[in-house]
């Protein structure tokens, strides 16, 4: 509670906090917003937008309204990339913990494919996983973390490296504490702010992902999502722009919210840093 | 390290149901088991798993990175031609955003908190947020649909018959846009590490002790605060490389350069794992190159790192 309060006194952090909110609040209410399937056909096709009050964005080539997809676009964006950081961080976790608490050759062996995972661009990592396994939220989620788990996985070991050594992780160890128990109550909680702070790029970056993925036609087919409908409107480009515009805007306006969010979440650890 | 890498492509593109076979027999309107069968023959890929790793293995030690099946050409001539491409806008966009990065994160960095600093801070987060292909697809409404003053699409002009300085200047034409694309998000990101590392120099004792020296406000700005900073920034254009390479795949696709990136989406459609394979792991190779040179680079601005200590 106290960080929430820290965090909103920040301008990053209350206004990144109050776009979150009402995206989340979107992605929640989308089915009462724009009752049915924006994949149905809706109306009229491209139709421009701000002409008819029925489809205030427009229509597409078929004749799907254009905030229909907008509005449960944010669904899937939002599912997609705080899943795929989830996943990402907490296998990230896992392995930094298991590497630098176990050292030795577990930790060379498990840095070495951390090492192999940062070499490989994460896109084309992604783009090799989904066209393998073919196109699914949950394969799109799993490809996407994948790429990302590479760096908390680093951070989190060079916490831990640093925590090891402390004082209060040697007394633990001299009441004969379980190496298993020293290594979840004594060091991740202490190892987990800077790797929670990072995660809020995660997101960001999983979200970006996302929408590069399905505009390159590798998304899940069933669910509408940002990056297909401007794949989609790229199609006309020259006849309708706005119809890869303004998805793409929704795209922005996200990922925007998501850093000034993470931007406030580092002011606001920082400033209790200062004031013990 | 890149012997990990290999062997994870290959366990994951192993777990592909149906195999480049099935997609050309697909591709041709199908065709009977024996030909499958025979096909698979030539193409060794009815051996085992194990077998077909070893033999990877073995040619990649001469560099021959297998046979692509969709395009019925070496994987190695292929990624070749098509790399020099991909090479130009990667490092024309990289020189482009470290430089307008850089110059624009020290005029940020000059004054942390003042106004300038904070236009160009917003700026910079806003930009950074911006998805590179929808950059790019705006960019080519704005200059090559609506004013028509750049082309859409391509590397140069088809059959112009140019050569010498108007064939790269054709070139360099068709680049702008996708250049600009890559590079503004990239400058923002540099402008945002530059910024703040600027920010945290300015709390450093030999920056204070400079202050009291009397030395001019530019000298300090220029010859401390932002040599010092220029550090982490050199480490995050190693660590960038990689993401950079996987952001031309999409910038490749909105303009048609046929580069590397575009190869990939090729394969990927034609289910062309040799070809996949041999993309990632020559990406892989190229990343780490990346990274010496930036190494020595590091050991260049940085007197405190030298070549023969052992670094971890």
């Amino acid at each position: 509670m106290r960080l929430l309060r820290d965090l909103l006194r920040t301008p990053e952090g209350a206004i990144g906090l109050g776009i979150l909110a009402a995206l989340a609040l979107v992605a929640l209410f989308a089915p009462v917003l724009s009752p049915g399937d924006p994949l149905r056909i809706a109306g009229r096709a491209l139709l421009p937008p701000f002409t008819d009050p029925a489809f205030p964005l427009g229509t597409d080539r078929l004749g799907r309204d254009v905030l229909a997809g907008i509005l449960h676009g944010t669904r899937t964006s939002l599912a997609v990339g705080l899943a795929a950081a989830l996943a990402a961080i907490a296998i990230g976790l896992c392995v930094g913990l298991t590497a630098g608490f176990a050292g030795g050759l577990i930790d060379e062996g498990l840095m070495r494919v951390v090492d192999a995972f940062q070499i490989v661009p994460s896109f084309l990592l992604a783009l090799a996983f989904v066209s393998v396994i073919g196109a699914s939220v949950p394969v799109v989620v799993l490809a996407i973390a994948l790429g990302a788990w590479a760096d908390p996985a680093r951070l989190t070991r060079a916490q831990v490296l640093s925590i090891r050594e402390r004082d209060y992780v040697a007394s633990a160890r001299v009441i004969g504490m379980h190496p298993a128990e020293i290594a979840f109550r004594e060091i991740l909680p202490n190892a987990l702010p800077p790797v929670l702070a990072l995660s809020a790029i995660i997101v960001a970056a999983a979200i970006l992902t996302e929408a590069a993925l399905s505009f390159l036609g590798l998304g899940d087919p069933n669910v509408v999502t940002w990056g297909s409908m401007i794949a989609e409107g790229r199609n006309i480009l020259r006849s309708s722009p706005s119809l890869s515009i303004f998805p793409g805007i929704a795209l922005v306006i996200t990922v925007i919210g998501v850093y000034l969010f993470s931007e406030g979440l580092t002011k606001a650890f920082a400033g209790r840093r200062l004031e013990p | 390290m890149l012997l990990i890498v290999v062997v994870l492509t290959f366990l994951l593109l192993e777990s592909a149901s149906g195999d480049a076979v099935d997609a050309y027999l697909l591709s041709i309107g199908g065709g009977d088991a024996t030909v499958a069968q025979s096909l698979r023959q030539a193409y060794g890929l009815d051996q085992s798993m194990l077998a077909r790793l070893w033999l990877y293995f073995s040619s990649l030690a001469t560099f021959d990175l297998g046979w692509s099946v969709a395009f019925g050409r070496p994987v190695l001539d292929l990624i070749l031609e098509r790399l020099p491409n991909t090479l130009l806008l990667m490092g024309s966009a990289t020189a482009i955003s470290f430089g307008f990065g850089s110059a624009l994160g020290i005029i940020a960095g000059a004054k942390p908190e003042s106004i300038r600093d904070r236009v160009l801070s917003t700026a910079s987060l806003i930009l950074y947020a911006i998805p590179s292909f929808w950059l790019g697809l705006v960019l080519s409404i704005v200059f090559a649909v609506q004013l028509r003053w750049l082309p859409t699409s391509g590397i140069e002009t088809i059959a112009s018959g140019k050569a010498g300085i108007a064939r790269a200047a054709d070139i360099a034409r068709h680049l702008i846009l996708p250049v600009g694309a890559l590079a503004l998000i990239y400058m923002a990101l540099f402008l945002r590490v530059m910024r703040s590392g600027m920010a945290e120099a300015w709390t450093l004792d030999f920056v204070l002790f400079a202050r009291s020296k009397g030395l001019s406000r530019s000298r300090i700005v220029l010859r401390h605060v932002a040599r010092n900073a220029l550090l982490p920034l050199v480490t995050m254009l190693g660590l960038q490389s990689a993401a950079m390479l996987g952001g031309s795949v999409v910038i490749e696709s909105i303009f048609a350069i046929p580069g590397f990136g575009r190869l990939a989406q090729e394969a990927v459609s034609g289910r062309d794992a040799p070809l996949l394979m041999g993309i990632i792991v020559v990406s892989a190779v190229l990343v780490v190159c990346v990274n010496l040179v930036i190494d020595l680079v590091y050991a260049a601005l940085d007197p405190r790192v030298g070549a023969s200590e052992p670094n971890s």
